[in-house]
């Protein structure tokens, strides 16, 4: 058995005619908080479900901490916690009711792993009486985050638990997950949203089913294939229009407020950029080299 | 005088003891794209359900499209369009029978709906798709499909509610590009989002924390007034505030 605390080796499955895995194969280290970066649909929550021992791979292998998903699942189960997309808190049961019961389902106390969950379960402690359901998502998320730990397991599954989450609480959470990961635990979490992805170890790029980038965050912003040009000034949607004209443009898109122009070796330089913007009649307007983030590479990679 | 789709005064809305939006003023201008911006329990959603004519304020006035949201509520709901990514579409109807469904709903008589679908699958390009079950379409066909049905009426004002969750980057440009042709055509645009990149797209923004809202401008004055490089930094030294005391 190698270092991997989770290995998955050429897993497929669909629904139907759908196609939700393609051959897909991933090696996550024990210790590290590995993202699976990718849009609704592109099949995160199959492969997870598949990880968790609640779906069956129509072909290839998987295992989670040396245990294979089909044949010890009952093992499985009882090593991980899983925090599934949608919110799996008991609405009528109050904060601390909702722990007890899933530190009952494994088989522990609230109080024997107190520990594990310190960190966290004492930021709402305080609503410990208060029904699941009048708590505030911030709150909702850090109680379903506790429900996932308080038996202790050695790998996390997080499915999408910042999605819909305003900024602010998303990094908060990001600083959580550092700090369980300090513990020892493997963390595997997928995401929508590509600024997250810096805050992982390692990620892989998702969609479609299939794998299309793996890599620390530096390695896969350094494969980065082109020249980027950030250009900005003036009116955005104006600016994406004339540079998509320049011949030799790969690809021009809207980054906040630049414009992110991707451009293949010997195409066209800033001055040449520069100069379609200002016949065009945008003055002011400044064209300068930047290194591309993930979602420059997500939609290289797309 | 410009013209003002959205006027609000002094807007309050109480829940028991709760105060969930705390007395909130703004104007929104005709073709303004208005991104309304906050943390998770800000109000956000209780001002917009307000907005759209499915709640009354506890106190407060104002006018959407030229309707008041304290007497013309039914008025309002005519007269605006709505999209959110979670729910806009019906996935089990074919693209022209989601065309009839909301066109029906929204009182177009069949003629009016049958020029509208031509029309509207025209400029996107999908009159192929006419006959398509829109749970069959990618993604991005069928968010601009919804955005386009939620225009079927011609409102003068389409409230989007966190369109572009979950999508991927480059079907989320594109549709911010739909946003944008539009409302150069003179819609208004009223639209929420946690992607802070987008933020920078929209004319103004406002901020709401806790049930007020903390800042109000084009993003180059917010940024400016924060001191911030980007709408996430404005964003951050505003909403963080706010998530402390939670």
């Amino acid at each position: 058995m190698g270092n991997g605390a989770i290995e998955i080796l050429g897993v497929s499955k669909s629904y139907g005619k759908t196609l939700a895995l393609d051959n897909v194969s991933l090696e996550i280290s024990k210790g590290e908080i590995f993202g699976l970066i990718g849009p609704d649909g592109a099949g995160k929550t199959s492969l997870f479900r598949i990880l968790t021992t609640l779906t069956l791979p129509d072909a290839g292998t998987a295992t989670v901490g040396g245990r294979d998903v089909v044949r010890d699942y009952s093992a499985i189960r009882c090593s991980i916690g899983y925090m599934p997309g949608h919110f799996a808190l008991y609405q009528d049961l109050s904060v601390e009711e909702n722990l007890k019961f899933y530190a009952t389902v494994f088989g522990t106390t609230i109080e024997e792993n107190y520990d594990t969950i310190r960190d966290i379960y004492s930021q709402i402690e305080m609503f410990r009486d208060r029904r699941a359901r009048d708590l505030s998502g911030g709150m909702k998320q850090k109680l379903a985050l506790c429900c996932a730990l308080v038996h202790k397991p050695s790998v996390l599954f997080l499915d999408e638990p910042t999605t819909g989450v305003d900024a602010v609480s998303r990094r908060e959470f990001w600083a959580m997950l550092g700090r369980i990961r300090e513990s020892g635990v493997t963390i595997m979490v997928s995401t929508p949203y590509m600024d997250e992805a810096g805050l992982c170890d390692r990620i892989a790029l998702i969609l479609g089913g299939r794998i299309i980038g793996t890599g620390t965050p530096e390695e896969i912003v350094s494969g980065y294939p082109e020249r980027l040009y950030a250009a900005r000034g003036g009116n955005m949607f104006g600016i994406l229009k004339v540079l998509r004209g320049v011949e030799g443009v790969t690809r021009c898109s809207s980054f906040g407020c630049e414009c992110h122009v991707s451009v293949p070796e010997g195409g066209p330089d800033e001055k040449v950029l520069l100069r379609a913007l200002a016949e065009a009649g945008m003055t002011g307007c400044s064209v300068e080299p930047i290194k591309a983030g993930i979602e420059d590479c997500f939609m290289s990679l797309s | 005088m410009e013209e003002k789709t959205v006027m609000i005064r002094n807007l309050v809305k109480k829940f028991g003891s709760f105060t969930a939006v705390d007395n909130i003023s703004f104007e929104v201008s005709r073709g303004e794209i208005f991104g309304f911006l906050g943390a998770n329990g800000a109000g956000k959603t209780t001002a917009m359900r307000i907005l759209c004519g499915l709640s009354k304020p506890t106190s407060g006035e104002g006018t959407v499209a030229g309707f008041s949201i304290n007497s013309e509520q039914e008025q309002i709901k005519r007269h605006i369009g709505y999209m959110s990514q979670k729910f806009s579409l019906y996935p089990d109807l074919k693209v022209w029978e989601n065309f009839e469904l909301f066109g029906g709903i929204y009182g177009l008589n069949d003629k009016e709906i049958r020029i509208k679908t031509d029309s509207m699958l025209k400029a996107l390009s999908l009159e192929d798709a006419r006959n398509m079950y829109v749970r069959d379409m990618p993604l991005g066909w069928k968010q601009k499909l919804a955005f386009s049905i939620a225009m079927v009426h011609d409102p003068e004002i389409v409230f989007l509610d966190e369109p572009t969750g979950g999508v991927d980057p480059v079907t989320r440009r594109n549709f911010w590009e739909t946003i944008y042709d539009a409302a150069s055509k003179g819609v208004t645009v009223f639209v929420t989002t946690h992607y802070m990149d987008e933020a920078e797209y929209c004319d103004r923004v406002s901020i709401m924390v806790d049930g007020r809202i903390e800042a109000l401008g084009s993003p180059a004055e917010l940024k400016e007034a924060y001191g911030a490089a980007d709408m996430d930094g404005v964003f951050t030294r505003i909403a963080g505030r706010g998530a402390a005391g939670q």
